[in-house]
């Protein structure tokens, strides 16, 4: 049976000027976030009718990302699919990556990040933002005893358990998540049951993605192999979860169609949004989700590694579009306090809001991205987190044992 | 209150006379905020039973509300809104977009006909507050009289109340404040909303917004206890039909109006 | 050898917890009783070894033991004593603060002894220009020892600094002049 051998990273000047680089952003969105915290919000571009704005599209992205990265790793212990258990490790470790960066932009835009004690002492537990805390911070503490069991000798027979449980907690995490929007009933653009199976959706079609891209780039850049049945197979599994991102949004939008009371703010994303009509459509649907579901399965372009690196970069940028439209569309679009009448007062009732994104903004949800590229990369340069071939020859002796179990 | 010396003399000297003059202030001033107090719950139709002693926490025996009759309110007219702003603090101008404001008035015109009224709105005070729900740290909270508050000192700014609530009453603080007043602080980062003037109503008192349309001569706003059969405010409620903003959310907000 | 360690352990943990409830019981029992002000409020046994320190600085205004160090002296309040004594009020005024917000806060309990406004009309102190100083000022009550200790305090952030406009003009009166007492009164009372 052939053992997968995991190793370093080398160091190199490459190494080198990647960590610098990512130094920077990360000092970048600190400055950001310190600015914000002096000069108060201000300076951004959130105001009272756009109170979350783009550290929190960001933020969520990581987040979910984060989620649904695990997805390969719980591929290989929970489903046992052979095939992606070379991966198990880096799946983790990116996990714990992208949740930090996540969390790290979150917390620095908080109105008074300097609370963090009391919001990590002092509960109001009938808030699923509370429960997010714990579900955040768990499932650090249960990826990286995922990642323990893998990693030390003698502790095979713990995977599959721990496995299961991070599977479990994966769930309940983007289930929290979704439900943040999903639990507000004051919104029309919210208020949905389906945002807890939407995020689910999303977690793994945007976790394969940046997984993908990720685990490409990386073997390029050390010059390790990797295989095309692996790329296949990691490309297919991208179309069905694009495929059920479309089918949730779609199942979403059709029932609040179907609700006369839902008709303005659907109306509104669909249609005459402007901005949000173009992302929603361009991004979300066209982007984020058609055009990566042909480019993988259309039999011309289904093998290629630039292909699917495309595709992965597609549904990353949909992704962004299509949080972009919950988060800042749904805030848009104008509380109806008077069903029926239209409103005005000095404090932009009824009128569409607008959002211009900041620098700072855009700095500090930059910044995240770089703190989690960071923990990831520092990560393979100390751990042996990735294989040190993910070639199709390396993977022959599996193909063989299933061949003969199938037959 | 009578004229005259004090009956214990402030002393000359060091020694422990200190405690006589303090001793007289202090029950000089207790006898002065029970009369206020008691007059001027009196002329809103509340029994000085019914108030509440300084010292006391405050219990559900009591829940405040406001009545606002929209036919009385004048079109043009935000003397509700002066008020508040100049009770509390904030300021309006500048920065329309991140400007606090607590109270509005919101003009509501019906498109198949045209007809439009105004009428002010605030945190309405549910007794189901969303807010509340939805705040990771619990510093959104409801009194036990039913005012709704933020607890400044554990917020930490993370704006979900804001987009919880279905009647955008919330605002954010966006920059350092200076000079506030010092019965309503209120500082950069947390979030703020209408307390009813609760620095008001726990002295015997009306809210600004209140005073200040009773004193326009429209007086379409009331104030009183909900939970006092013998008030105003619950007497025009058993005799009237009035309603609530998004009633259908089921919130059961503390602010009804009239004629909407 | 395992049984020791826990029982060692248990036993940390309690007398952890023991000590951690000292500065609260030190608080309830040491806070002086209402009607009494001017009383001096018994030590408790951790307490005295400082508190004899402390009563010397404050009576000769020089530091005993530590001549040469730029000890803070914060300006004396405008009354005789404060709401309890001032060895009692240097250790234990963070506590006073942090548990009477949530009385007042949450549970509406708005009493003039432990209200910060009288705190802040008590402990103020003018500029150069007879006016009151705010917290930006080096000279203001709470940064005189908050800037020595290097504690930072965000009270001010929210809270105004210096008393309101109208009671800065009206000192408590001489004498007894009832009017000028019911004045006093109803503005201190807002």
């Amino acid at each position: 049976m052939q053992r997968t051998v995991y190793t370093e990273l080398r160091p190199g000047i490459g190494f080198a000027s990647l960590l610098a680089l990512l130094g920077a952003a990360i000092a970048a969105g600190l400055g950001a976030a310190l600015y914000m915290e002096k000069y108060g919000h201000i300076v951004t571009g959130m105001n009272n009718q756009i109170a979350w704005g783009l550290p929190h599209v960001f933020a969520v992205f990581l987040i979910v990302s984060a989620s649904g990265v695990l997805n390969v790793a719980s591929l290989a212990s929970v489903f046992e699919r052979a095939a992606y258990k070379p991966l198990a490790r880096l799946s983790g470790l990116l996990a714990i990556a992208l949740l930090a960066g996540g969390l790290a932009v979150l917390v620095l835009d908080l109105g008074r990040p300097d609370r963090l004690i009391v919001a990590m002492t002092t509960y109001n537990f009938k808030s699923i933002f509370a429960w997010n805390i714990f579900l955040y911070t768990g499932f650090m503490a249960i990826v990286a005893g995922y990642l323990f069991v893998q990693m030390s000798r003698g502790m095979e027979r713990y995977v599959k358990p721990v496995g299961w449980l991070a599977f479990v907690w994966r769930l309940a995490l983007t289930t929290g998540t979704g439900s943040i929007f999903g639990w507000l009933v004051a919104r029309q653009g919210y208020d949905a049951a389906i945002m807890a199976p939407l995020f689910v959706a999303m977690s793994l079609s945007f976790g394969l993605a940046v997984f993908i891209l990720f685990v490409l780039v990386t073997c390029a850049a050390a010059g390790r192999e990797f295989g095309a049945d692996l790329l296949v197979r990691l490309a297919r599994l991208l179309g069905i979860f694009a495929g059920a991102v479309l089918y949730f949004t779609a199942v979403q939008h059709l029932t609040a169609l179907y609700a006369a009371e839902h008709g303005g703010v659907e109306r509104f994303i669909l249609l005459d949004g402007g901005l949000y009509t173009g992302l929603f459509w361009g991004g979300q649907v066209v982007l984020g989700g058609l055009l990566p579901m042909a480019l993988v399965y259309l039999p011309a372009t289904g093998r290629s590694r630039i292909a699917v690196l495309f595709a992965s970069v597609l549904v990353v940028l949909g992704g962004l579009a299509q949080i972009y439209v919950i988060i800042i569309g749904g805030q848009a679009y104008p509380l109806v306090l008077f069903p029926g009448m239209e409103e005005s007062s000095s404090f932009q009732d009824g009128v569409v809001a607008s959002y211009m994104p900041s620098l700072p903004e855009l700095l500090l949800g930059l910044g995240g991205v770089a703190l989690a590229l960071t923990i990831a990369v520092i990560g393979m340069r100390v751990l042996r987190f990735l294989p040190a071939t993910l070639g199709d020859a390396a993977d022959e002796p599996r193909r063989e044992r299933a061949a003969s179990a199938g037959s | 209150m009578s004229g005259g010396r004090p009956a214990t003399g402030a002393r000359r000297g060091g020694g422990n006379a200190t405690s006589s003059r303090r001793d007289f202030l202090r029950g000089a001033g207790a006898f002065t905020v029970t009369l206020a107090a008691g007059v001027t719950l009196m002329a809103y139709g509340e029994t000085p039973a019914a108030a509440r002693q300084p010292g006391e926490p405050v219990t559900s025996k009591q829940r405040w509300g406001l009545l606002i009759d929209v036919s009385r309110c004048g079109d043009g007219c935000t003397a509700c809104v002066t008020a508040c702003a100049e009770e509390n603090g904030w300021k309006q101008g500048g920065n329309p977009l991140t400007d606090a404001q607590w109270i509005r008035k919101v003009t509501i015109r019906n498109p198949k006909n045209g007809v439009t009224r105004s009428a002010p709105v605030m945190c309405q005070h549910c007794a189901d507050p969303p807010c509340v729900d939805v705040c990771p740290t619990g510093a959104s909270f409801k009194r036990a009289d039913g005012i709704v508050l933020v607890d400044k000192h554990t917020c930490i700014g993370c704006r979900y109340c804001m987009l919880a609530c279905p009647y955008k009453a919330r605002s954010f603080v966006h920059e350092p404040l200076q000079d506030q007043k010092p019965y309503a602080p209120r500082g950069k980062g947390t979030v703020e909303s209408c307390t009813m003037c609760v620095h008001r109503v726990d002295t015997g008192r009306i809210p600004a917004c209140v005073e200040a349309c009773s004193a326009t001569g429209n007086g379409a706003m009331l104030f009183g206890d909900l939970n006092d059969p013998g008030s105003e405010i619950s007497k025009r409620v058993a005799q009237y039909p009035t309603s609530q903003i998004r009633a259908d959310l089921g919130l059961d907000p503390g602010v009804r109006y009239r004629n909407l | 050898m395992k049984s020791r360690i826990v029982i060692i352990l248990l036993l940390s943990t309690v007398v952890i917890f023991w000590l951690e409830a000292a500065p609260a019981r030190a608080v309830e029992s040491g806070l002086p009783k209402t009607g009494t002000i001017g009383a001096v409020a018994p030590s408790t046994g951790e307490a005295k070894i400082c508190t004899a320190e402390l009563r010397q600085m404050s009576r000769s205004g020089k530091p005993p033991l530590t001549a040469g160090v730029n000890v803070p002296r914060p300006p004396k309040g405008k009354g005789e004593v404060c709401v309890a004594d001032t060895d009692y009020m240097r250790r234990f005024h963070m506590d006073l603060l942090a548990h009477q917000r949530d009385d007042t806060v949450r549970e509406g309990i708005r009493t003039k002894r432990f209200s910060l406004k009288e705190c802040i009309a008590c402990h103020v102190v003018n500029g150069p220009d007879a006016q009151p100083v705010t917290y930006d000022n080096p000279n203001h009550f709470c940064r005189v020892c908050h800037d020595y200790t290097g504690v930072k305090i965000r009270c001010f952030e929210c809270h105004a600094s210096r008393p309101p406009l109208g009671l800065r003009s009206t000192l408590p009166p001489q004498g007894g002049d009832a009017k000028a007492l019911a004045r006093y009164l109803k503005d201190v009372e807002q």
